[in-house]
């Protein structure tokens, strides 16, 4: 009897050794006479537990973790493949606390199937939302988005209903479905995890948004920094299109939709929306001055949703649960959960998807478990390289929209990256204005130009420069491209770095040499 | 400077990818990707011949290609290690790492060792934030690298592909 053993094939375990780990228990298992089966899975979003091995036994899914090269003829000796203990046995992974206590409902079927297995994805539950959506009017399918609660998971927050109500109310014609997945925020992976883990999902959430607005086609603009995630994808909507869930009849509805992949080519600036649009006709990817927004003239002209890869993977759960369901997660307006991924310097970094409300501090010590290096956390980074940077002292708000951003700070696409007490926080400061250089598309002169003053200025300031002069100028510097920038790149490039002066003045001031 | 110089221009090979992709909306940057992944780079001859073909002017594709970072007008190294230049990345070590590559290959990002065996790039983020710091040598993924770790991989690769 063959034995079936789960292994990731997510980026993320694969930079951690998960291939040789899988072919190293296909050897140990040729030499010990068993007979197994490698399936590959998603991560199930506990990093430091990866290469994360899971046995199928007569008591379920045993896991094994994490799993070293070196640790496989050990395991196998031990009889990790009749799934028996061993220091690294972790038994059933969903009773583990880090996950047991998490509410996964984007995030559902990411590292339980394989990602492929379009089979598996309809038996746990897949395809029954956008069913659901196929018996619906299109007004009434939009009203279900806006009942949900849902905002935009890509950083803007902005109500997705709202969005898709704006291009249902257009004059029909050409309408368009685009997926936002040029995830670049530091400390942000999940929009990875999820393509990569359970790509069916999305290419579901397209397919209802696009009945839902009258759009017959799709495009997911995808970093060229994820070519895991562009081989699934492609795979996933080749094998949609040959069950007749995407093309000219979806789900024999006599409907059409397709999706097409777009690769990025390494460009910050294309996460904002209209800039996307614009790399996406094959143009450089500077940004569009609005209005008109998108929902009205998108892509090629068109009216177009710009969304983000987690809102539109969550659509299928909102229509297969309902509205109702889904709104019952969260607080205030901020409803629903938010896959959280915490990164940097943390002992126990992953996925933790919650209803919105938990604090900064629970997930740095309960789930995070502190600093990597053992160190005090001094810092954390919130929403990525334009977000602003908390103190200690603010780490009992609450990772919400609202609570965030009444401190100054915003929740973006949920990325939380800790730095421990070695942190410079001018250093890091400098940095923001350097990226922001770097990345700057152009067309407006805060941000072109002010960034390269400010990284000049923060530089100065590290080199022993005039302090008082420097610092009045990096301020002044900051309300130009707060309030003058065409976009969010300039326009908010001077959250972490007037946070960081703000909450650690003490390495600004510090004496420095020249 | 890249030590390895820039391919003819094959105008024949161009067409014929510009053909595949001529029925697509938009089609420049895909185009630009699969010329780059054909001559390693979108050889700077290239511009005319893709601004004829697609009715554009010179001006509109060269702002392409110069646009994307990805885009190179030359071609890289044998290998390319890319070093994850972002905060996360940052916070758990990753200026060691890169500093600790700067000195072993004795090049600045964007740089390609004397003997053009490899090219150094800085990125900006892998999505493996929760292994940082992390790096990529070709197509391979690596995650929690330390200056050590950099050394046994560079080795290896010595060693298997030189």
């Amino acid at each position: 009897m063959s034995v079936t053993v789960w292994i990731p094939r997510d980026a993320g375990a694969l930079a951690l050794g998960a291939e040789a780990t899988a072919r190293r228990i296909e050897k140990e298992a040729l030499t010990a006479g068993v007979e197994v089966k490698i399936r590959r899975n998603g991560s199930r979003g506990l990093y430091w537990l990866e290469p994360l091995v899971e046995v199928e036994s007569t008591e379920g899914r045993i896991a094994y973790g994490p799993v070293a090269v070196k640790d496989v003829p050990a395991l196998v000796a031990a009889g990790m493949l009749k799934g028996t203990a061993h220091p690294l046995r972790l038994g059933d992974i969903e009773k583990h606390p880090w996950l047991a206590s998490q509410q996964r409902l984007t995030f559902e079927r990411v590292g339980r199937t394989d990602p492929l297995d379009l089979a598996a994805y309809r038996a746990s539950g897949g395809c029954k939302g956008l069913a659901r959506a196929l018996e619906l009017s299109p007004e009434a399918a939009v009203n279900e988005v806006l009942e949900s609660g849902l905002r935009g998971r890509g950083g803007a927050a902005f109500p997705t209903g709202i969005k898709w109500q704006t291009v249902l109310r257009q004059p029909p014609g050409q309408k368009y479905i685009t997926c936002n997945a040029d995830e670049g925020d530091s400390g942000t992976f999940s929009d990875r995890m999820l393509m990569e883990g359970d790509p069916f999902s999305l290419i579901e959430g397209m397919t209802i948004a696009g009945l839902a607005v009258g759009a017959d086609r799709g495009y997911i603009y995808l970093r060229i920094e994820y070519p895991h995630a562009y081989a699934v994808l492609g795979a996933a909507i080749e094998a949609a299109r040959a069950a007749g869930l995407l093309g000219p009849d979806v789900m024999g509805s006599k409907r059409a939709f397709d999706i097409e992949i777009r690769l990025g080519a390494g460009a910050y600036i294309c996460g904002e929306e209209t800039s996307m649009l614009e790399s996406l006709e094959g143009r450089r990817g500077e940004i569009r001055v609005r209005p008109p927004l998108p929902a009205e003239k998108g892509l090629f002209g068109a009216p177009t949703i710009v969304n983000n890869v987690i809102t539109l993977a969550t659509v299928p759960w909102i229509f297969a649960q309902g509205a109702k369901a889904y709104q019952e997660f969260g607080l205030a307006k901020s409803r629903g959960t938010l896959p959280l991924q915490l990164a940097g310097n943390i002992r126990r970094g992953g996925l933790v998807e919650r209803a919105f409300g938990l604090t900064v501090r629970e997930l740095l010590e309960d789930y995070g478990g502190g600093s990597l290096s053992g160190r005090p956390i001094r810092a954390v980074q919130i929403g990525g390289p334009l977000g602003a940077y908390l103190p200690a002292s603010q780490f009992d708000t609450p990772l919400e929209y609202e609570s965030l951003s009444a401190i100054g700070a915003l929740l973006g696409h949920g990325g939380v990256v800790a730095f421990d007490d070695t942190v410079d926080m001018l250093e890091m400061a400098r940095y923001a204005m350097e990226f922001c250089a770097h990345e700057s598309c152009g067309k407006c002169t805060p941000c072109r130009i002010g960034a390269v003053r400010g990284e000049e200025a923060l530089a100065a300031l590290g080199n022993g420069g005039d302090r008082d002069r420097l610092i009045a100028l990096v301020e002044e510097l900051c309300d130009t491209m707060l309030n003058a920038s065409l976009c969010g790149l300039g326009g908010m490039t001077p959250f972490p770095v007037q946070s960081a002066m703000k909450h650690f003045p003490e390495d600004f001031r510090r004496t420095r040499g020249g | 400077m890249s030590a390895v110089a820039a391919p003819a221009v094959d105008e024949k090979r161009i067409l014929a990818i510009v053909e595949r992709h001529r029925h697509r909306a938009g089609p420049l940057i895909e185009i630009l990707h699969e010329v780059q992944a054909n001559f390693g780079c979108v050889p700077p001859g290239t511009v005319p011949v893709l601004a004829h073909a697609l009715n554009l002017s010179r001006a509109e594709v060269h702002g392409v290609v110069t646009f994307y970072h990805y885009f190179r007008t030359r071609p890289p190294g044998r290998h390319v290690l890319q070093i994850c230049r972002a905060e996360s990345c940052q916070a758990a070590g990753g200026r060691a790492v890169e500093q600790h590559a700067k000195n072993r290959l004795g090049v600045d990002f964007g740089g390609t060792t004397a003997d053009g065996r490899i090219t150094l790039e800085a990125v900006y983020c892998l999505g493996l934030c929760a292994c940082s710091p992390a790096a990529m040598l070709d197509d391979e993924v690596h995650g929690r690298v330390t200056p050590e770790r950099l050394d046994v991989l560079l080795d290896a690769r010595a060693k298997a592909k030189p």
